[in-house]
Parts: C-alpha cells; sequence; structure tokens
C-alpha cells in the first residue's frame, strides 16, 4: 500500500510541487524570523561584548527613573569628579577612568544636514588616551577644547575630512564648531560599532556639553588589579561607595545592553511570525483543494483499491502519506529557504544599521522543531477532509465511469454559516474590551474563524457572483466557456477564491484601520490646532529632534506673530507612575492656539509649581486643582507642582502640562514642537522665512505649514502600512500559487474536453483566452470577497476604537478598486502557464485519452 | 436540397500513397502502407477491418488530426499536408465535422449550445432554415436546453450528428459512432447519418468494425494491416460478412520497407 501510494506520488510531481510550494513559503517565514533574530541577537551580543571589552567594572550614578522596558538606554547621571578618587582608593583596583558617555552629539555633514543613525546612539565621549578597541585611522586625538575626533563611519556619512570646521548639535548645550583633528576606528578594522557613531571631545569639553557640567562623569572604568575577581571587585567598590550608585561588571553591562535590543527583536518576531500565520491559513486553504482535486482524479484508482480489499482506513492512510510526504518535502525545503532568507534579512538589517557586523549564521533549534512542526501539521489536518472522502469511494466506482457527483451545498453553508458567527460573536467580544486580558487573543481567533466561516460560505455565493462576474466576458466564445467552467466545481472555485481573499482582506481591514486613523487625527488637528505654521522635525531615533528655546521668544517677537507655544516633552515619574509629559514655554499661548477652557481653575501662563491636567489624567491621579503632585525627571530632585488647570482631553497636547522651567531637567532641554499663530490677514509667506532664518542653527528641523505638519505627522502610518502590505503580499503570492494549481489540475482533468474543442476548430489563442477568462473570474472573485469582508472587519475596528478618538471611518475606495484590478492581472499572470499547457495539448492523444 | 446517391461529383477527400510510421527502431509501427483512397463528394462512406488495421489512423490523417509520414491527403480543394496548427484549425474548423465514439460534448453547454459551438468558436451566425432542419431530422427539439449528462448515450450522439451536420462541412468523420451504443439507438443514429447523405448531400466518412453499421453505407473499403485490400459498392451486412471472412483467410502481406 505504501509503495503504491509513493509510487504514485512521485507520477504526480508538478501537483506535488506546487502544493508543496504553499507549505514550502510558509515554514521559509517561521524558520527565517527565527533564524534572523537569533542571528542578530547573537551579533548583538557579540557587539556589547566588545564594546564592554577591557571593562571589567564599571561605576555608575543611579538613574534618577527607573529604566523603560522600550526607550532604550536611560540617561546615566553624571556625578563629581571626586567620586573617581574614592574609588581609586579601594583594594583590588588597577587603574580607574572617568569617564563621559552620552548620547546627543550629532555631527553636521559637509552638506549642512545633521548625520543621523536611524537607531543606534549617536555618542560623544571623552578622550583619555585610548584603549585596544580604538585605532586611530587619520589625524590624531583631540587635545585642545576645539578638536574633536570622529569614528570612519561617521565621517564617511557626513562626507567630512581631517581639518575640517564642523559643527555639532548637542542635547544640553547650542551648537558648537569644532576643528576635526581624527577619525579612529574599531578594532578588527570595523567603522562602527553597531552603527553607531561616537564624538571624542577632550574630558572638559565633554563635561560641559554631554553632562552640563564641569568635573562630573557619567562612569568609571574599571581593571582589577591581578589575581582580583571582576566580581569581587564589583563588590568591593559598591560597598565603598553606598547607595546611590550602580556597579557592574563588565559581563553584566554587555548582557543588559544585549537584552534591553533582545526584547526589541522578539517583537520583531513575534511579528514576523504573525505573518508566517497568514502565510499558512491559505496554505493551507491550498492544500485542502490540492488534496480534493488528487482524491477526484484518483478516484477510479481509490475504488479499485476498494474493490481488491483495500479497507477505508487503508485508502484514507494512502492519502495521507501522500500529506507526510509533501509535508516533510515542504518543511525541509522550506527550512532551507528560511536559512536563507534569514541570513539575507540579518544582512539587509546590517545595512541599514550602518554596517552592522553579523555574527555566523545559525540555526536556532526552534528553527528547526517549529518549521518540522508547522509544515507537518498543516498538511495533514488540510489532507484529512480529502482523506476522509476518499474513504467514502464506493469500490462500484473503479467500474462506472461516475462524475464526482455534485453534493449538495447545505451543509457546508450551514457549518460556514456557525462558524461565521462564532467569528463575528468573538469578535464582537474582544473589540467591545471585554475579553479582559485575552483581548488580542479573542480578535485574531475571531478573524481567523470568520475567514475559514466565510470560506465555507462562499461555495454558496460563488455560483451567483462567478455567473454575474463571467456575464462581463460572454461576448466570446472563449470567455463564455471560461465562465461556465470557472463555475463548474463551487467548492473548489470557493476555495481558490478565499485563499486570495484572506490575504486581500487583510490588507483592506489594515488599510482601513489607518486611514481612518490617520483622517481622524488630521481632521481632528485640524479641527483644533489654530496654527499657521509649525516648527519641527522628523524623528528618526529615540528621541525627536530639537532647537533652540530661545527660538521661541524670539519668534514670538516677530511682526504678525500673534502668539507662540513651544512644547517638550519627555516620561517622567509622576506620583510614583512612569508617564508621559509635557511642559509648554507658556501655557496661555496653548490655551489660545488648542482652544483650551479649564472644566476647573484657569488656563493661562503656568507658574513654576504650577501644572495643569486633561480631565482623564486628574481622575486617574485623583487630584482637583490646588491638589499637589509630585514628579521626578530624567535629571535633578523631584518636584512638587500645584494643580493650577483642569482641561478637557482634546484642548491640551498632551495629559500632564508642566512649566517651561521643569523642562531643564528634562532628558531633552529644548523645545522639540513650536506652533505659530498668526494675527488675522498674515500671510503665512511672509512669517515663514523669518522663523526659518531662526532655526538654520538646527539643521534637524523645519518650518511647515499645519497641512504640511499633519502630514508629516500622519506620515508614519503610510510606512508602516507599506510595510504590512509588503509582508501580506506573500500571502497573495500564495494564493496566486493556488489559483495556477487549480487550473493547472483542472486543465489536466479536461484533457478530453480540450482536445474535443480543438478537434471542432478551437484555435490556440482562443484556447489560452478560455483558460485566462476562468482564472480573471476566479481572482476577481476572490478579490471582491477580500474586500468585502476586509472592509467588514476594518469598519468593526473603527467603530470599536471610537471611544479611542478614531471617530472617521474611511474606506479606501480607490485601494479597493485597484485590489479588484490587481486581481484581474494576477488572474491573467496566473493562467499563463496552464493556459499555454492548454494550448499545447495534443488534439488526438487528448481525444485518445482514457 | 436535394442530392441523388451514386452521382459523385468529384472528391470531398482524398488520400494519395499515405504512408504512416509510429515510433521508430525496434518500437517501429507501419500503420498505413502507402493507402491511396478517394471520397466521393455526396456519398456515405464506411472504412471497415480488423482491430488494429489503421481505421482510426487513417481517418486521422484524412481529418487533420494527425501528420502523414509520407504522402498528400487533400479535402476538397485544401491540401492538408504540410499546413501548420493554424491552418489545420481553421480546416478541422470551416471544412470538416467530427463524430467520436464517445465524450463528443462539453459537459457544461447545453445540447443546443453544443450543436452550434463550431459556429460561434468560427463567428458565424447559422444558417435559421438549416439548423431547423437539423433538429427536426435528429428529433431533438424537446432536448435541446438538456445538459449531456441529462441525455441518454443516444441523444447525445444525435447531437454530437448535428453539431456536425450544422456547419455543413466538407466532410463528416465518425469514428465508430455507434460503438458506444445499444443496437436499437444506434440504428437511429446510422439511420440519421444516411439520411442526411441523401437527403442532404452530406460527405460522411465512417470508421467501423460492425458489419451491420458497414451496411448503412454507400460503399465499405476494407482495410487490412495498413492497405486497403478490398472494396464493396452498395454493401448489405451479408456481403460485408462475406468479404470480411474472405479477408480472414488470406495470407498477411509482406513486410514492405518505406
Ligand atoms: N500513437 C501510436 N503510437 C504507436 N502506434 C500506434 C499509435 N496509434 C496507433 N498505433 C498502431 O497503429 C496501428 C493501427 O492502429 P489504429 O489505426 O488505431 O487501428 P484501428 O483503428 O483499425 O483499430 C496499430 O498497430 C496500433 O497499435
Ligand atoms: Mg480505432
Amino acid at each position: 500500500m505504501l509503495r503504491a501510494t509513493l509510487k504514485s506520488l512521485l507520477a504526480r510531481k508538478v501537483r506535488l510541487i506546487l502544493s508543496g510550494l504553499a507549505v514550502v513559503l510558509g515554514v521559509m517565514f517561521v524558520s527565517g524570523a527565527f533564524v534572523l533574530t537569533d542571528t542578530l541577537g547573537r551579533s548583538f551580543d557579540a557587539i556589547f561584548a566588545d564594546a564592554y571589552e577591557g571593562v571589567d567594572v564599571q561605576v555608575a550614578a543611579k538613574p534618577k527613573l527607573a529604566v523603560g522596558e522600550t526607550e532604550g538606554e536611560q540617561v546615566a547621571p553624571p556625578f563629581p569628579a571626586a567620586v573617581l578618587d574614592r574609588v581609586r582608593t579601594v583594594p583590588g583596583v588597577a587603574e580607574a577612568t572617568g569617564s563621559v558617555n552620552a548620547t546627543g552629539a550629532r555631527l553636521i555633514g559637509s552638506n549642512g544636514k545633521a548625520v543621523t543613525s536611524f537607531g543606534p546612539p549617536q555618542l560623544g565621549s571623552n578622550w583619555t588616551g585610548g584603549s585596544d578597541l580604538i585605532e586611530i585611522r587619520q589625524g590624531r586625538a583631540p587635545q585642545a577644547d576645539n578638536e574633536i575626533m570622529v569614528n570612519a563611519a561617521l565621517a564617511t556619512a557626513g562626507k567630512v575630512t581631517v581639518g575640517d570646521q564642523v559643527g555639532v548639535l548637542l542635547t544640553l548645550a547650542s551648537k558648537q564648531e569644532f576643528t576635526l583633528v581624527g577619525i579612529f576606528g574599531y578594532s578588527g578594522g570595523r567603522d562602527s560599532i553597531g552603527g553607531a557613531n561616537e564624538i571624542y571631545f577632550t574630558t572638559p569639553v565633554a563635561q560641559r556639553l554631554m553632562l552640563g557640567a564641569p568635573d562630573t562623569y557619567n562612569s568609571i572604568v574599571l581593571t582589577s588589579a591581578d589575581g582580583v575577581a571582576p566580581e569581587r571587585l564589583r563588590d568591593d567598590v559598591a560597598a565603598a561607595l553606598g547607595d546611590g550608585y550602580v556597579v557592574k561588571t563588565g559581563e553584566q553591562l554587555s548582557a543588559d545592553a544585549a537584552a534591553g535590543l533582545k526584547e526589541g527583536l522578539s517583537f520583531f518576531n513575534r511579528i514576523l511570525l504573525g505573518f508566517a500565520g497568514v502565510a499558512l491559513l491559505v496554505g493551507t486553504f491550498l492544500i485542502l483543494n490540492t488534496f480534493s482535486i488528487i482524491v477526484a482524479q484518483r478516484t477510479r484508482e481509490l475504488a479499485l483499491m476498494r474493490a481488491i480489499g483495500a479497507s477505508g482506513r487503508q485508502v484514507i492512510g494512502s492519502v495521507l502519506v501522500e500529506a507526510v510526504a509533501i509535508g516533510l518535502l515542504a518543511s525541509v525545503l522550506g527550512l532551507a529557504a528560511g536559512i536563507g532568507v534569514g541570513a539575507l534579512l540579518a544582512y539587509v538589517f546590517g545595512q541599514f544599521a550602518g554596517g552592522l557586523t553579523l555574527a555566523g549564521l545559525g540555526v536556532p533549534p526552534v528553527a528547526v522543531f517549529s518549521s518540522f512542526g508547522v509544515g507537518l501539521v498543516i498538511t495533514v489536518v488540510a489532507a484529512l477532509l480529502p482523506a476522509l472522502r476518499a474513504a467514502r469511494i464506493p469500490p462500484i466506482a473503479a467500474m462506472q465511469d461516475v462524475a464526482t457527483p455534485d453534493r449538495p451545498l447545505t451543509r457546508v453553508t450551514l457549518s460556514g454559516a456557525v462558524v461565521t458567527a462564532a467569528g463575528a460573536g468573538l469578535l464582537a467580544l474582544g473589540l467591545s474590551g471585554n475579553a479582559g486580558d485575552n483581548t488580542l487573543v479573542t480578535i485574531l481567533t475571531g478573524v481567523l474563524l470568520a475567514f475559514i466561516g466565510v470560506a465555507l460560505l462562499t461555495p454558496l455565493i460563488s455560483r451567483p457572483v462567478v455567473n454575474l462576474l463571467g456575464g462581463l466576458f460572454s461576448w466570446s466564445v472563449p470567455g463564455k466557456l471560461g465562465r461556465l467552467n470557472s463555475g463548474r466545481n463551487p467548492r473548489r472555485t470557493a476555495i481558490t477564491a478565499a485563499a486570495l481573499m484572506v490575504g486581500i482582506a487583510l490588507v483592506t481591514g489594515v488599510t482601513v484601520i489607518l486611514d481612518s486613523t490617520k483622517a481622524s487625527i488630521a481632521g481632528k488637528a485640524e479641527q483644533i490646532i489654530d496654527a499657521e505654521l509649525v516648527v519641527a522635525g522628523e524623528q528618526t531615533g529615540p528621541q525627536p529632534p530639537t532647537f533652540e528655546p530661545t527660538v521661541v521668544d524670539r519668534a514670538a517677537a516677530l511682526p504678525g506673530v500673534a502668539a507662540v507655544a513651544g512644547l517638550y516633552n519627555d516620561m517622567a515619574t509622576v506620583e510614583g507612575e512612569r508617564r508621559f509629559v509635557n511642559a509648554a514655554t507658556d501655557l496661555a499661548a496653548v490655551g489660545r492656539i488648542w482652544g483650551a477652557k479649564a472644566t476647573a481653575g484657569t488656563v493661562a501662563t503656568l507658574r513654576p509649581d504650577q501644572v495643569a491636567l486633561s480631565e482623564p489624567a486628574a481622575k486617574e491621579l485623583n487630584k482637583t486643582v490646588g491638589d499637589r503632585i509630585t514628579a521626578q525627571f530624567a535629571r535633578g530632585e523631584p518636584h512638587t507642582y500645584t494643580v493650577a488647570a483642569i482641561v478637557p482631553e482634546d484642548r491640551l497636547p498632551g495629559a500632564i502640562m508642566l512649566p517651561k522651567e521643569s523642562a531643564a531637567d528634562f532628558t531633552q532641554p529644548k523645545p522639540y514642537l513650536a506652533l505659530v499663530q498668526l494675527t488675522p490677514g498674515t500671510p503665512v509667506a511672509q512669517v515663514q522665512p523669518q522663523l526659518e532664518e531662526l532655526v538654520k542653527d538646527s539643521p534637524e528641523v523645519s518650518v511647515t505649514d499645519r497641512a504640511g505638519f499633519i502630514a508629516q505627522q500622519t506620515g508614519q502610518f503610510d510606512t508602516l502600512l507599506r510595510m504590512i502590505q509588503i509582508l501580506l503580499a506573500l500571502a497573495i503570492v500564495i494564493a496566486v500559487l493556488g489559483i495556477i494549481n487549480t487550473l493547472a489540475l483542472s486543465v489536466l482533468e479536461r484533457t478530453r474536453e480540450l482536445g474535443l474543442l480543438r478537434a471542432i476548430g478551437l484555435r490556440r489563442a482562443q484556447t489560452m483566452r478560455m483558460i485566462t477568462v476562468e482564472a480573471v473570474v476566479i481572482s476577481v472573485f476572490g478579490a471582491l470577497l477580500g474586500v468585502t469582508v476586509g472592509s467588514g472587519l476594518g469598519a468593526a475596528v473603527v467603530e470599536a476604537l471610537k471611544d479611542e478618538g478614531i471617530t472617521e471611518l474611511v474606506l479606501p475606495w480607490s485601494q479597493m478598486g485597484l485590489f479588484v484590478g490587481l486581481a484581474a492581472l494576477i488572474g491573467v499572470v496566473a493562467a499563463v502557464l496552464p493556459a499555454i499547457r492548454a494550448a499545447r495539448i495534443n488534439v488526438l492523444g487528448a481525444i485518445a485519452h482514457d | 436540397m436535394t442530392a441523388t446517391v451514386g452521382r459523385p461529383v468529384g472528391a470531398a477527400a482524398r488520400a494519395s500513397d499515405v504512408w504512416k510510421v509510429y515510433g521508430s527502431g525496434e518500437a517501429q509501427v507501419v500503420a498505413l502502407r502507402g493507402v491511396s483512397a478517394e471520397f466521393e463528394r455526396g456519398r456515405f462512406t464506411a472504412i471497415m477491418g480488423p482491430s488494429g488495421s489503421g481505421k482510426s489512423t487513417l481517418m486521422h490523417c484524412l481529418a487533420g488530426l494527425d501528420t502523414v509520414t509520407r504522402g498528400t491527403v487533400m479535402i476538397g480543394d485544401t491540401k492538408v499536408t504540410g499546413l501548420g496548427d493554424a491552418g489545420l484549425t481553421r480546416l478541422r474548423r470551416d471544412q470538416v465535422g467530427f463524430i467520436f465514439q464517445q465524450f463528443n460534448l462539453l459537459p457544461t453547454l447545453s445540447a443546443k449550445e453544443n450543436i452550434l459551438l463550431p459556429l460561434a468558436i468560427a463567428g458565424r451566425k447559422p444558417d435559421p432554415a438549416w439548423y431547423d432542419t437539423v433538429i427536426d431530422t435528429v428529433g431533438l427539439r424537446d432536448r435541446l436546453d438538456h445538459r449531456p449528462n441529462q441525455l441518454s448515450g443516444g441523444q447525445q450522439q444525435r447531437v454530437a450528428c448535428a453539431r456536425a451536420l450544422v456547419s455543413r462541412p466538407q466532410v463528416i468523420f465518425a469514428d465508430e459512432p455507434t460503438g458506444n451504443l445499444d443496437s436499437r439507438s444506434g440504428a437511429e443514429v446510422l439511420g440519421f447519418l444516411r439520411n442526411s447523405v441523401r437527403q442532404h448531400g452530406q460527405t460522411i466518412v465512417m470508421v467501423t468494425h460492425d458489419p451491420t453499421a458497414a451496411a448503412y453505407a454507400d460503399r465499405v473499403v476494407f482495410l487490412a494491416d495498413g492497405q486497403i485490400v478490398s472494396e464493396l459498392i452498395e454493401p448489405t451486412a451479408d456481403t460485408v460478412l462475406d468479404t470480411m471472412k474472405k479477408l480472414d483467410t488470406l495470407p498477411a502481406p509482406t513486410e514492405a520497407g518505406i
């Protein structure tokens, strides 16, 4: 039995390849995700191991704020240089170096624009004589206060050379000019470590510019004396310094730093696995369809097996063995392809991250296990239904020429209705927010069930819809034949179309949600913000670009300007909890621009000890006007503020509005946004150039009108949308494979018919057109289902998010039209190979064929 | 509309010294060995012979479904030998009608649509009077909207006959058209074919191994081992049977190379 199955399997190579390909692609995504995150994870480990090489123990002051999960490194606060002397007296210390090393030093390149690293830190450090890690490549280290040295990657990116006068933007100081005296690299010939850029100043300059205070450091690097273990030294130093300092070994530091990035990676991994799930769902449809067709075509063979004594169970076994073989082969290929894809993505990622040195490619066991698990389980599960159907073939079918009878669709429709209803119910539960901690799982299961339910309902609607669609092509004989063929097997057409539906529905749904969000934000911003000009920059790293605080005052003094609100933001600990806070240069101006009217207290310029709260924030903190709240910022000591006003939520730029004095202790004590309201009748074009002049020393920010600003703010949604579309394109590619597969098998099945048509005079081109129409009808049907289901899902989510401020429902009609058009094109492309095959059929052979 | 029997007005199809060789070397099979034959217009010719004698091969070569190894085939004034796929397709569409043993019809189309399919493919309109005549002769008027799977085998073959007739081809080729039918349905179909020759002057070439079927024809050509070995005009079932018996006792022709 097994031998017979494997033999017939080999005889069906094409079918095997096509249906296997869907599994291969899905498995590829799974293993690729694991290989990518594993490779990047080990690369990060290596980077930090390198960065902390030669550091036995490091001392830093305790950060003022607890470290957040997603925000990367916290500012290590400065401490007096005297601590260095204290550390030196601890026995076991061989060498102690006071070091300044903080992010926020941005070189201005030769084109006048600040060089960005797109994520990795832009460090400013003090030169203390170098280490084994640093190799000076050109020039020398900084000796005078107006001299700097930069790493080679930064010099290349900024197109600067030794001897140039260069500007540097700083977080805690205004722009400074320096002479570039040296360019360095890192051991091993690297231009950068993990994409980070680094500028070396002399120690006093670094202290002033990077820490904001003379005679301070923010870390001390220790090497232990011979025979003293770093752990031992760490404990001794910690004991000597007491509370207020964090003492860690180099190993700990590198592990901590890598762990932070790996947290982000595992999130990334989950997203990739999510898309793998979508691909596999589509793949399941495809395999189910393929096996159904295979069983239909093997009816006689299977009936013969039954007739000569095989049991129903053996028949099921023979189908499932085929599934296992395909699943295994596909898993192997998918794993191999995934390793390639993972390596490629890691390489691309490395290039984007400024030449990240990748650790060697590795295949973690989880990639292997999940590949085989997923590949096998999906294939076997998808083959189960067709296998059961195969077992019901009566032995008599071997003797008769039975066309597979058209079973009624009642059962499948009923179960479709039940599953769809269950999916809708779960969706409603998840979206209503009543599912508690399981909200995401509930929603995802709801979406999955909705897809399966709709797929089950599809055969019922396929007949009328396909007839209607096909009507468009019925003016020609091949068109009409194609239409009839696509309506011939509603189940097969339905599953093929449903596979395409999944990808298109997800893209449409996401587009509806993001477009609606965008429109709601833009609409609200337009409605609320009464400012004609905006000063802001595009955020490319963990912190938004900023400009000098004086710009706000100078802008307010320009003729034609009615009000200017400068805004700062940061994370802070407010009443013991991490919260996002804003500071405004002038709350009165904010009030004018946002139309803020207090529901309690008054909206006026805040005194240095006053705070304004939004209504929800006041409720959460349980505070009313006159109450006090305490806040700790990135720097300095805790402050206490009195609540001066409570304002409706969307009438303030943030939930907690602090006076401008508090911004001095923020991570970035500079405004990132200024809104400029003009006096009535003042043309924008008159003020804009003057504002541009004011920010010419801050090349990271620009002056835009309100529409431009809103577009800039909502632009991130477009990027997100594009990324999601690219990833979902894979699901659509798999669906296209499904269409090709269905058509190819149909062509095979109808060989005799095609021969007859050719015999009575159908031309080759007409034959191809017939197949193409069939494909186009199926794929457009799938796309129509997709945009319908997708906009339904999207609208449901938007409806659920009404309370979160997404008040506008935007249905992307042109996008949906585009999808349907693209689907027609997909149909044409998918039909190419089957159509050629059909046109090449040997007429005589086909007629003689039994 | 009335052409008389036995008054040949030139050949509708002609084979001249046709050879057909399948395969090469050890596996070589010579299916036709220099067959020359004319099939006159307005005549019903049957090709007979034992199984494997080359009947189907000859028909396929005549109809432009297969290429000949040597020799020439003409349909009317068209030289079939040497035509490319496009030319052969046009020939089959415009000049030739087919009736196969089974699987003649497209399951997705109704009887009427099947009948009109060759004309639709060619983009031609049926002549309404002729269409009516054909439908009435095959007696299918009340079955026109049925799908093939709703028709009996005999009805299906009658639909196939109507389809072959409706475009008035130069010649209709039928390969064992009654091979799958019971004798009554077979007789109906054969009678219908003979009528279309007698009353409407259609040319038909039919392959069969059934003497009773051959008796419906005006002329029978006998094939054995790829060669024409005998011929009967105005056959009856008995004369056909006799001829076949005689042929069986003949020694097999000697192997001839090509
Ligand atoms: N495609 C083919 N390849 C090889 N041999 C063939 C092929 N078709 C027919 N033959 C051989 O040619 C001979 C004539 O076949 P055919 O014309 O089908 O005979 P008939 O129709 O009289 O039974 C037979 O010996 C058959 O085996
Ligand atoms: Mg034959």
